[in-house]
């Protein structure tokens, strides 16, 4: 931080995390600055308001202690993270402090952690496949690089496995690169965060990784700089660096609760169940430092964790991301009860960039027909099984009995597999071939007859036996 | 010039966008300034005395109080000249890509000036106006051909008659050369290619006229069932996921017109990326041209400053208006206007205005309505008997999907059609996911004529028919929800599957598929005349007691829900084929169980 700035002694009151000071000209709205009392102890903040005749200050951290007669130091910047290569297999703060015991970080640079908007015109399309080697994503909600999908969870649901699952398998098929981890923990347990740990540790990736902590205990108003600082050092080793980096942050409904507590600590008039009417606007600042930039080679594709109160994809924290995200997986409750892992129900589920990651040269020519397919068959399925909930499965027809079937194959063949499994996208198209093949063909509509002659798997047999 | 006419104000307070200045004696409500040492762009909400509170359309972080304000006398502007088209705008209409230049990087920065038409390109003018003519407000002085248009340079609406006193030779010119001058209220005025004109005002035209030709997008659901008409007004409303952005992106792409404005207002920097990526390859059937080039992109991105966003659908519709000034058609598609909305809220919230619904201001209806009222079909200003028309499409993004939402709501009242998407459908990927029980047209019935007179069929009977199907089926599904399917009849059971052929066959149509994307409106009409007449085809198998199991498996099922991926040449003898398949299953079905 720089030794430049003003300096001055008293503030006038404290409300929450709000300090107000009066009669202090020259400050800069969003400067940072730190505050000290006279038993040693220190804050950061942030201005939120700059008169000429009222300061309002945000304090990163517990006011608790803070008084009148404390001394506040502006800094004349904004607030700013110092990003490196060494920042690689090191853990920080929320506020992009080191608490790994090791040194500091010597700078390359130091950058603003709001960001820039990516200029949409220097935007580079993500149409580059990434094979997680999940058949529900890569099949039917398939990743590309420099895509933000977020993970929708509840409590309970093993989001982190598939997190994490996805963090070590992932690949673009026929490419080698230089990959690296940012990691951001929000308002987490401990043992989540050893749980990751753990597993960058276990395939390698630890020193091609930074982590950004912030825990369930540390202080909630740090928990709207973690997202920020842990994506100012993935634009560094993306953009500068050209490494292809995955941001998995968590939990991001805990931040999205620090954002509220914050607006009503300035007393704002609310939005929707209290959270502020700026919210998707904040969290769309955030979301889209994800992607690709022309002529620069490396990317950054996000995958946020959140979790969704009560399980409603209405709530404004899932309605909010969905909007702004290009897509979303969506874990199911109801899936993981069954003993379905990864729980994921494609349904509710999108992947919006898959349409230009797919195809020939990319996956295969019949990639895009077959999801098409199975969603449509799948969803009758589930019709199916609600209805038997009614009628019982007697009450069927013929056709929706096949159709029940269909789900409960699907469910257990395709979406299922185990943590350790890693299917390409090869096998993950031939189990849906499998399952396709169940159903009269008059039923397949959304597949083309060019494709059902190429690729379904009765006529194969046919053109095997003929030959 | 204008700054050395105005005393300079002062920055009192600084609060995110809104900022307070004082000194500005003699500023005007909705004038422009520019902000702070950086000169950031802003313009005047409220006036008390000679204090003036700013929306600033920048980042205000690290601007201090003390800071200067300067006045620049005029409210915010469009450019309107030869060069919009093919250009990508912001919020403001600054070039995107000039803003690259100007910020040296990928990254957008502050305080950037960048006009939005490029002085230094020359452009060929005609003159169409002699020394000594008379010209009125409208009147053509000449023409540039540009893109896929021919550009028409006209005397602005806000001057009155004039005199041509001189007026150049054709030739090359770019915008800031004069082309003529002219006497106007016993003064010389020069007369450039551009003017600019103030984005909150309606462009001024001679009448107003009822929208009665067929807007074709080429969607089946839309054209068919909830059209859109020339110089006509939709929303569609929908939850996140959707289709909003993929039928705006469609009907752009699609549509027979000859310009189309899209607005991305508060939405994803990728979506951008991907009209940029797709337009200059596809190319506009009518003209053989890019569609980039009859295009004008606005982009003002989620991550782009708040304000802005509201700036960029007026700027929008003025580019839209001055296109249908020029005697065009012109679609303008907005997405989404409920970032607009929430960007007027944030500002009122900012201002300490009242809120009502929803914390939307109370003025939201008004400020609704007063986009929607720019659409229509006009005879244009200057004296020419020409037609032409503004289309606007709007995007709402209800929170939580809600339809019952205040900018839901109140854009219903004022729009001519309504496409409500249906997360269900979405789910199980009908796209478009149209809701064909909850959308609605006021135009429909005026198209009868149009259908009759362009495809030679009575498309509107067919439409009728179809939606007899669907709104029985629906009825029954709600029956076999209860009792399951297989406790219908064999002959309610025909119509759920007639229901189904319709939605497979007819209203699903993928954005994706290189033949479905697009689909003319004479195709429509046959494929929908084929589909509804299967349900009287297939009759006779019921009352002949073939059961339904088996009429389920008729192989001809599968040949008419896939005719929509047929290409129009081809089309139709594919469904004289496939009608000689229906009927000989058909026959050979009842045949059995006799
Ligand atoms: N590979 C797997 N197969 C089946 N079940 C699994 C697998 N991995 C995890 N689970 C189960 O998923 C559940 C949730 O796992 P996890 O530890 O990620 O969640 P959690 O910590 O309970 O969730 P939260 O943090 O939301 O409270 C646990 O019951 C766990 O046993
Ligand atoms: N007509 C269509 N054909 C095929 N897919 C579609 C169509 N409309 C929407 N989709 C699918 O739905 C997804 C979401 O659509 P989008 O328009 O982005 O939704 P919204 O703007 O409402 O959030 C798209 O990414 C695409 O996969
Ligand atoms: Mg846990
Ligand atoms: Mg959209």
């Amino acid at each position: 931080m720089s030794i430049y700035g003003m300096t001055y002694r008293g503030i006038d009151q404290v409300k929450g995390p709000l300090v107000i000071m009066r009669g202090v000209p020259g400050v800069a709205y969003e400067e940072v600055v730190r505050i000290f009392s006279e038993d040693g102890r220190e804050w950061m903040g942030q201005v939120l308001e700059a008169g000429k005749d009222k300061v309002v200050i945000q304090v990163l951290g517990d006011t608790e202690g803070l008084e009148s007669n404390a001394i506040v130091k502006f800094t004349g910047s904004t607030l700013k993270l110092p990003v490196s290569d060494e920042m690689l297999g090191r853990v920080f703060n929320g506020a992009g402090e080191p608490i790994d015991g090791g040194p500091p970080i010597r700078a390359e640079d130091w950058r603003d952690i709001n960001g820039a908007p990516i200029n949409p015109a220097k935007r580079d399309y993500p149409d580059e496949f990434v094979e997680t080697g999940l058949s529900a994503i890569d099949g039917m909600l398939s990743l590309v690089r420099g895509q933000k999908l977020p993970i929708f969870s509840e409590a309970g649901l093993p989001h982190n496995h598939v997190a994490a699952q996805i963090a070590r398998q992932a690949i673009v098929p026929g490419k080698s690169e230089r990959f690296a981890i940012v990691f951001a923990a929000i308002g987490l347990k401990y043992d989540d965060v050893l749980f990751f740990r753990r597993q960058f540790e276990e395939f390698g990736a630890l020193s091609r990784s930074i982590l950004f902590l912030n825990l369930a205990n540390d202080p909630v108003i740090e928990r709207i700089t973690t997202p920020r600082v842990a994506l100012t050092a993935a634009e560094y080793l993306a953009f500068d660096l050209g490494m292809d980096v995955l941001v998995i942050v968590t939990d991001m409904t805990n931040y999205c609760e620090a954002l509220r507590e914050l607006s009503s600590a300035r007393e704002e008039v609310p939005s929707r169940k209290g959270y502020p009417g700026y919210m998707y606007s904040d969290l769309a600042s955030i979301y889209e430092r994800a992607g690709r930039i022309i002529g620069r080679p490396g990317s950054i594709t996000f995958m946020p964790i959140l979790t969704m109160p009560g399980g409603d994809l209405t709530h404004p924290i899932p309605d909010l991301t969905g909007y702004i995200t290009e897509g979303q997986i969506f874990l199911d409750l109801d899936l993981h009860n069954r003993g379905i892992y990864p729980p994921i129900n494609v349904l509710p589920s999108l992947s919006r960039l898959m349409k230009d990651g797919i195809g020939p040269g990319k996956t295969r020519e019949d990639h895009k027909e077959v999801s098409d397919q199975l969603y449509a068959a799948y969803s009758q399925g589930s019709k199916a099984r609600e209805l038997v909930q009614i009628v019982g499965e007697a009450g069927l027809s013929p056709r929706e009995r096949r159709y029940l079937e269909f789900a409960r194959r699907f469910e257990r063949e395709f979406v299922a597999q185990g943590f350790k499994e890693r299917r390409n996208i090869e096998e993950t198209l031939e189990i849906a071939w499998d399952l396709l093949a169940m159903l009269p063909e008059s039923e397949l509509t959304r597949i083309s007859d060019k494709t059902l002659e190429k690729y379904h798997p009765r006529r194969r047999r046919e053109r095997a036996v003929a030959r | 010039m204008s700054e050395l006419m105005f005393e300079k104000g002062v920055i009192s307070h600084i609060k995110g966008p809104v900022v307070i200045a004082e000194g500005l004696r003699g500023a005007k409500i909705r004038e422009v300034v520019l902000v702070g040492e950086e000169r950031l762009i802003g313009e005047i909400v409220r006036i008390e005395g000679d204090r003036a509170t700013i929306q600033v359309y920048e980042p205000t972080g690290g601007l201090k109080a003390g800071e200067p304000v300067e006045r620049t006398g005029e409210p915010l502007s469009a450019e309107l000249g030869p060069g919009l088209l093919g250009q990508v705008l912001d919020g403001l209409g600054r070039p995107l890509e000039a803003i690259a230049v100007e910020a040296g990087g990928p990254f957008i920065t502050r305080g950037i000036k960048v006009p939005t038409l490029p002085r230094d390109k020359k452009w060929h003018f005609t003159p169409v106006i002699k020394k000594g003519d008379d010209l009125e407000p409208g009147d053509v002085i000449g023409t540039v051909p540009e893109g896929a248009i021919t550009h028409k340079v006209m005397l602005p609406p806000n001057y009155g008659r004039v005199k041509v006193l001189d007026v150049v030779p054709e030739g090359d010119y770019t915008v800031e050369e004069v082309i003529a001058t002219v006497e106007y209220a016993g003064t010389k005025v020069d007369l450039k290619m551009y003017h600019k004109w103030p984005v909150r005002n309606p462009r001024p035209f001679n009448l107003k006229l009822a929208p009665v030709e067929l807007l074709v997008t080429g969607q089946r659901v839309i054209d068919t069932f909830f059209p859109i008409v020339k110089g006509g007004t939709s929303a569609i409303p929908g939850g996140f996921g959707t289709g909003k952005t993929v039928t705006l992106h469609q009907v752009s792409k699609w549509a027979d017109a000859d310009v189309v404005v899209y607005v991305g207002c508060g939405e994803r920097g990728n979506e951008m990326t991907d009209l940029l990526h797709t337009f200059p390859k596809l190319v506009d059937p009518k003209t053989g041209k890019p569609l980039l080039e009859r295009s004008v992109l606005i982009a003002n991105t989620s991550n782009m400053p708040v304000p802005a966003r509201e700036a960029s659908i007026f700027i929008g519709v003025t580019y839209a208006e001055y296109f249908r000034d020029m005697g065009l058609h012109v679609v303008l598609t907005a997405d989404s206007t409920s970032r607009w909305a929430e960007a007027l809220r944030e500002l009122s919230s900012r201002l300490e205005e009242i809120p009502s619904e929803r914390g939307f201001p109370a003025y939201l209806p008004d400020f609704i309505a007063s986009f929607y009222e720019r659409a229509g079909r006009v005879y244009v200003k200057g004296r020419r008997d020409e037609v032409g028309s503004v289309a606007i499409i709007g995007a709402v993004s209800p929170s939580g999907g809600d339809l019952n939402e205040p900018v839901t709501q109140h854009t219903m009242r004022y729009v001519g059609a309504f496409w409500a998407l249906d997360k269900n459908l979405a789910f199980k990927r009908h796209f478009p996911a149209i809701n064909w029980l909850r959308s609605f047209s006021k135009y429909t019935e005026g198209l009868r004529e149009w259908w009759i007179k362009n495809t030679g069929h009575d498309m509107m009977a067919y439409r009728e028919k179809a939606m007899d199907i669907l709104q029985r089926a629906s009825s029954l599904e709600e029956v076999a929800r209860v009792v399951g399917e297989a406790a219908l009849s064999d002959e309610n059971r025909l119509i759920l599957l007639a229901a189904d052929l319709i939605k497979e066959g007819f209203l699903v149509q993928n954005a994706y598929h290189e033949v479905d994307t697009y689909c003319s409106p004479k195709k429509q009409a046959l494929l929908l005349k084929t589909l509804v007449e299967f349900y009287e085809r297939a009759r006779p198998m019921i009352d002949a007691g073939v059961p339904i199991s088996r009429i389920h498996e008729m192989k001809s099922l599968g040949t008419l829900r896939r005719l929509k991926f047929i290409p129009e040449e081809e089309f139709e003898k594919a469904v004289e084929e496939a009608v000689a398949q229906l009927e000989s299953e058909i026959s050979s079905l009842i045949a059995e169980v006799r």
